[in-house]
């Protein structure tokens, strides 16, 4: 049953000298969790980013829906239908949280020169949001920067899954998260996974990658390690792929396996 | 402990009354500025100038700096600056010259021309700042030079040798257009409210006042319709995203670039209009037009509540800080102090501005 919505072969990305991708291929077909792992600096982020349009990948090729494809802005992806929760948030602090959540994808209402921002609309709809994932919100004008760390992150999220129509991609969604929003999280992987989205998934923390993901990809300096499906590898072997093998299973005795 | 994530009201918060609530608007220091320097001349003053003559003669020169202002605010937002939009006021008053005088063009041929040849000055302004990444500040400042030296050798050209090109008011002459960029409006009601006893009248029975200089109306509706596009509208929200941090906004799929060069145009666009309303006014145009306006500009927008380092302040506040320009420019000269203090005293509004902006920063974004 596996119907792949977006296919990356071969990404490589330069930056000047810096190879900050060297041949990743990667895909996710829809209702499918994809955990993507890797250590500080291994090229998650910039991978993510030219599946989200942020960048144009140096070679390789991207197919979306069986198509070749090439975003050139972020505007494209969304408009495709991928929705991304980005490392550093893409917030705005002195914004409020509803502006910041409908930042460039603005409802509107009445029409020709009188289309409008519907701001009671999104007030609304960025309040009932913010509440699924289990934040209530003083107020919906309040400002992103008044805000936690923990809860803007929560706000980046409830953006990207209300917008990600087809493929969500989340860069470390889990990190500044407490108990009750990082498991609210997983569960909305979950959930959204079951309307037949496909999820991205960037952790650093397998215990919540293989809480939900269905396949694991490890990235290391750039290049693919490897794709596995959840029944056939486990936590621990992933742990020492992430962190290139042998030097984690030295550290592993000193510290007692409790990493 | 128990888990309010269901209940809707979130008991710590103290409620928001409407004051605290008004406290957080960026125009709130201009409005108060507003009320401060009227204050201060109702003190101070001769009492002519709180008449009807005397507010028009205020703010005739707020309303021509303010048009500017607002769409300074609106760049400044946006998270740029333009520092050539004094030498544009020279340029665009040339252009629309040399065509009303030398090529003999009626106005609406020559406002969209004018209007037209600003723009694409706006847009190379917003092209290279983009393209090349360097800060708008340094770009525009060679603009400034630039569009200075222009007018300049242009005006000699045009008008044979000098740097000044007359007849402008007789090349318009029975426009049809004329009075939707020149002279008074509501001249009828003036004259009616005159023969009413409703305003003063000079000793034939003509009002005092003709009617509202047009630049005045200009300044009103351009602040109405800015406030309207930076609250209400995607665009507003864009813009407000752009200057607040233009990474984030371009990876949340708001068009940064377009944003910018489109504000570049409308700072461009705002300079020309206010030069096609005075070339008109004064019937001739000189090189010197517009000389230090995009200081006053910039100002304006920061006494409004304009924040240097974008992403935001209001369009509202720059018609306030406008005005309070106007009042101060001109009520100086209905008292006894030296005209001079002028100088002295936008200095001190501009510092105390820039703390006010910052201390309401603070309190928006939660910092301390
Ligand atoms: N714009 C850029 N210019 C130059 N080098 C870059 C740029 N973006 C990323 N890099 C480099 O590419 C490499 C991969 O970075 P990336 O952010 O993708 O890592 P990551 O796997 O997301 O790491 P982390 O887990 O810390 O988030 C790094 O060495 C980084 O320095
Ligand atoms: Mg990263």
């Amino acid at each position: 049953m596996t119907n792949t919505i977006i296919h990356m072969e071969g990404i490589k990305k330069h930056f000047g000298n810096v190879i900050a991708l060297n041949g990743v291929t990667f895909d996710v077909s829809s209702g499918e969790c994809h955990c993507l792992l890797g250590d500080n600096g291994a090229g998650k982020s910039t991978f993510i980013k030219t599946m989200s349009g942020v960048h144009k990948p140096t070679e390789g090729t991207i197919t979306f829906e069986g198509k070749p494809l090439s975003f050139s802005s972020p505007r494209d992806a969304m408009e495709a239908g991928i929705a991304t929760v980005f490392q550093d948030l893409a917030m705005i602090p002195l914004m409020s949280v509803t502006r910041n959540f409908f930042m460039g994808r603005e409802p509107t209402k009445g029409r020709g020169l009188l289309k409008r921002f519907d701001v009671d609309a999104a007030n609304e709809i960025c309040m009932e949001e913010m509440r699924k994932m289990g934040i209530n919100l003083r107020a919906p004008d309040q400002a992103v920067g008044t805000l936690s760390g923990g809860e803007r992150q929560t706000v980046a999220i409830a953006r990207a899954v209300y917008f990600g129509a087809k493929v969500l991609i989340l860069d470390e969604p889990t990190s500044a998260l407490g108990v009750r929003q990082t498991s609210n999280v997983l569960s909305t992987i979950d959930r959204v996974r079951g309307q037949g989205i496909g999820v991205v998934f960037i952790s650093h923390n397998v215990r919540h990658a293989m809480a939900v993901g269905d396949r694991f990809t490890v990235l290391n300096r750039g290049q693919t390690l490897g794709t596995a499906k959840k029944d056939e590898i486990t936590s621990a072997e992933l742990q020492d792929l992430m962190a290139g093998g042998q030097e984690l299973a030295k550290l592993e005795g000193s510290l007692g396996g409790t990493i | 402990m128990t888990s309010n994530a269901e209940s809707t009201s979130d008991e710590r918060v103290k409620s928001e009354s409407l004051v605290t609530k008004f406290m957080k608007r960026p125009e709130l220091g201009a409005m108060g500025g507003v009320i401060l320097v009227t204050i201060f001349f109702y003190m101070t003053a001769d009492s002519t100038m709180f008449t009807l003559s005397g507010t028009m003669n205020f703010m005739t020169p707020a309303a021509q700096l303010g048009i500017l202002g607002i769409a300074a605010a609106m760049l400044m937002i946006g998270g740029e600056f333009d520092l050539s939009i004094g030498s544009m006021i020279a340029f665009a008053g040339m252009i629309f010259g040399v065509l009303t005088v030398n090529f003999g063009l009626p106005l609406i041929l020559a406002i969209p021309l004018t209007l037209g040849a600003a723009a694409s000055v706006g847009a190379v302004n917003g092209t290279i700042v983009i393209r090349t990444g360097l800060p708008s500040f340094i770009v525009t400042l060679a603009g400034l030079f630039i569009l200075r030296g222009v007018s300049l050798v242009g005006l000699k050209l045009f008008s044979g040798g000098s740097t000044q090109l007359r007849g402008v008011r007789d090349a318009l002459e029975g426009d049809p257009l004329i009075e939707i960029f020149s002279g008074d409006a509501f001249e009828s009601l003036f004259s009616y409210l005159a023969s009413i006893g409703m305003v003063e009248t000079f000793k034939n029975g003509a009002s005092k006042v003709p009617g509202i200089p047009v630049e005045i109306l200009w300044f009103i509706l351009l602040a109405a319709v800015a406030t309207y596009v930076l609250l209400r509208t995607p665009v507003g929200n864009w813009i407000f995203a752009t200057g607040g941090d233009s990474n984030a906004a371009s990876n949340s799929g708001v068009p940064v670039k377009k944003v910018k060069i489109s504000l570049f145009m409308l700072t461009a666009m705002a300079a020309a209009l206010v030069a096609i309303i005075t070339v008109i006014d004064a019937g001739s145009t000189d090189a010197r037009r517009g000389f230090m306006k995009e200081f006053e500009a910039i100002i304006t927008a920061v006494i409004g509540g304009c924040l240097l380092t974008g992403g935001y302040g209001s369009a509202i506040g720059a018609f306030f800080g406008a005005i309070i320009f106007g009042m101060v420019t001109i009520g100086l000269t209905y008292t006894n102090f030296d005209q001079d203090w002028f100088q002295v005293f936008l200095g001190g509004m501009l510092l105390l501005a820039v703390v006010f902006n910052n201390v309401i920063r603070k309190r928006v974004t939660g910092e301390h």
